[in-house]
């Protein structure tokens, strides 16, 4: 379980950070994406791993709990995450209608020659 | 006592009544936000000589106790913060307003609102949790601001800052998890209590967590390596959101300045005196970038953007002492870049927006020119830190605080040389705009009628008055400078009494 959970983050974290650095935007949308999956599924095994049980504390008895924090935290994070995918895309779609570029660096004193945008 | 959490809800209740309800009418809309903005200066007023006794305020919400709810904090130094965010607040809305900058892209006031509830909010808040999301509040907002009226440059420069900071909040949330992994806790206090019964096994790990949060605050403050995105975007931004931006690299600063003294401070083990070991060179190499940056600069606004970086090389310097002194020093100096940073860019506005490219080339002089050469200069030595004004004593206090051998030889000569070549690229930029323009003489090729076309024209009172209001602002800082710093001293004192703040938080220590 924990070797599943570490593969899966340790996975999402390395290509999300490859997408990262690419040069253009959809690419580097795609790259966030996948690093907001990974920080989600660590921040969810932030309060250690149980299987099969509440998150609630039982006034029964000796029964373990898992800890319901880290869910809160996880829910707030995937929100957040959410809305700013989706600000992230339309910012993104505005400056490549704008720039009719969706390169993510900045060079305006050498324009790329590949790049099909009008020259600064 | 409801008087903590007005900061935040005034802005977060007016934002959606503008955006909604007054988007239509831009006259509503600016009476509405500067009436909301002075409210809030005199709450931030308020709440300053509330906090100004030396007790710790805290206001639960809902009435949690401390380590299950989230508390607001009102300290000496989350007051200060306020009241330097408002004075700003209320200074940009004007320059904003009389320059029309509002009016030339839809919601300005309602982000504008937004960003003030993220940036108090995260001055305000006890719980790290809490601050990230205050943090992607005034993040979001400050997205809007910074591609606020288009264009191609603007766009694809927004773009970056948002990509970045998407970057950034990705490291503050497997930060977060780090730290509640090895601690429990995410409430500032509650953490700083148990940090010193951290487990040796856990150590490590806590170490982790504090560097991981040490670069998030250091991609907000632009502290080297992180500080690429600045002067991009601000120099990209339109003026009035530069000159708030100011602001932004100060909630990087605070946030290292609370979580590095309170949580990871002195008794936590492993941590100590991490911060200050990377902080210190960091700080060190950002003056150079930000003064080389000054020097090499094409255009106002990016020299003005890496200038910013300078001043806070300067103030984390001064911050990575951890000592009561440098805090002070710090402080001095934060109050002084950030008035001085929001001065230049509201200057540059008003430079730029009559000529015709922001280009440090000679131009035939504009209107104005002697009024908008004042200005400049005076602006300048502010940056600078040349007297009389108050960046000179912000230096000479941070100077005079890093006085250990370990710290004088670096510190020293980067800010005593950094400051000269910020001095020599201010005077380069200034001559070039505003003294060789007199020499040029107007083509006489031109017909009349271009050049009355062309003319742009004087700018009003109201839209000088801020900057003059700012330069006033660093004035009275100067000549205040005794009981301002004695009251920065009580706020640095009050920063480092850990006791004190744990207790005032999660209530009387119970021995065990």
């Amino acid at each position: 379980m924990e070797l599943i959970v570490a593969t899966t983050v340790g996975v999402l974290t390395a290509g999300g950070v490859y997408l990262l650095l690419r040069l253009r935007t959809f690419p580097v949308i795609l790259g966030l994406a996948l690093l907001s999956y990974a920080v989600n599924v660590f921040l969810f095994a932030s309060g250690r791993l149980a299987i099969d049980q509440s998150p609630i504390l039982s006034k029964y008895g000796e029964a373990t709990y898992t800890d319901p924090l880290p869910q809160a935290l996880v829910l707030t994070a995937i929100v957040i995450s959410f809305g700013m995918t989706a600000v992230l895309v339309m910012i993104g779609l505005g400056a490549y209608l704008e720039a009719e570029s969706d390169r993510v660096d900045i060079e305006p004193e050498t324009p790329d020659a590949n790049d099909q945008g009008e020259r600064t | 006592m409801h008087w903590i959490i007005l900061p935040v809800v005034l802005p977060a209740l007016l934002a959606p009544l503008i955006g909604f309800v007054m988007r239509h009418d831009i006259v509503l809309a600016r009476t509405a936000s500067v009436a909301g903005t002075v409210t809030f200066l005199a709450i931030a007023v308020g709440l300053t000589s509330m906090a100004a006794d030396g007790t710790t305020h805290v206001y639960r919400l809902g009435d949690w106790p401390a380590p299950f709810g989230i508390v607001l904090v009102l300290d000496r130094l989350s007051a200060l913060m306020l009241l330097l965010t408002a004075t700003l607040a209320v200074i940009v809305l004007i320059h904003a307003i009389a320059t029309g900058w509002d009016a030339r892209g839809r919601h300005f006031h309602a982000l504008f609102q937004f960003q003030l509830m993220g940036i108090c909010g995260a001055f305000l808040t006890g719980d790290i949790f809490n601050l990230f999301v205050f943090f992607e509040v005034l993040l979001i907002a400050s997205y809007g601001l910074m591609i606020h009226s288009g264009g191609k440059e603007r766009m694809r420069a927004g773009l970056q800052y948002v990509i970045m900071n998407l970057a950034g909040s990705t490291l503050f949330l497997f930060a977060l998890g780090t730290l509640y992994a090895s601690t429990g806790t995410l409430n500032i206090a509650d953490l700083a209590a148990r940090m010193p019964e951290i487990p040796v096994e856990e150590a490590a790990l806590v170490s982790v967590a504090s560097i991981l949060l040490m670069i998030v605050f250091a991609v907000k403050a632009a502290l080297f390596p992180v500080q690429f995105w600045l002067p991009a975007t601000y120099s990209n931004a339109p003026a009035p959101v530069a000159a708030l931006f100011a602001i932004m690299t100060k909630v990087g600063a605070y946030a290292i300045l609370r979580v590095h003294t309170t949580v990871f401070g002195p008794g936590a083990p492993g941590t100590e005196s991490l911060a200050g070991t990377w902080l210190f060179p960091a700080a060190i190499v950002t003056i150079a970038v930000g003064a080389f940056g000054v020097l090499g600069a094409r255009r106002l606004m990016p020299l003005i953007a890496f200038s910013v970086v300078g001043s806070m090389g300067t103030m984390l310097v001064a911050v990575a002492a951890f000592s009561t002194t440098a805090t002070t020093a710090a402080l001095y100096y934060m109050i002084h870049s950030t008035l001085a940073a929001a001065c230049l860019f509201l200057i540059a506005d008003l430079v730029v927006t009559r000529r015709s490219a922001d280009t440090l080339e000679a131009e035939p002089a504009t209107v104005q020119n002697g009024l908008f050469a004042a200005l400049f200069f005076a602006a300048a030595i502010a940056m600078a830190g040349m007297p009389p004004l108050s960046g000179f004593l912000g230096k000479l206090l941070v100077l005079d605080a890093l006085q250990e051998p370990g710290f004088m030889v670096w510190a020293w000569s980067a800010i005593l040389v950094g400051s000269f070549l910020t001095i020599v690229g201010f005077a380069r930029a200034g001559s070039i705009l505003f003294w060789k323009s007199t020499a040029l003489a107007v083509p006489e090729e031109q017909t009349d009628v271009d050049v009355t076309a062309e003319a742009p024209p004087p700018a009003t009172t109201a839209q000088v008055a801020p900057v003059v209001l700012t330069l006033a602002a660093l004035a009275v800082l100067a000549i205040f400078a005794g009981p301002v710093s004695a009251y920065l001293d009580n706020a640095s004192a009050q920063l480092f009494d850990r006791e004190g703040y744990v207790e005032a938080v999660l209530g009387p220590v119970e021995e065990d």
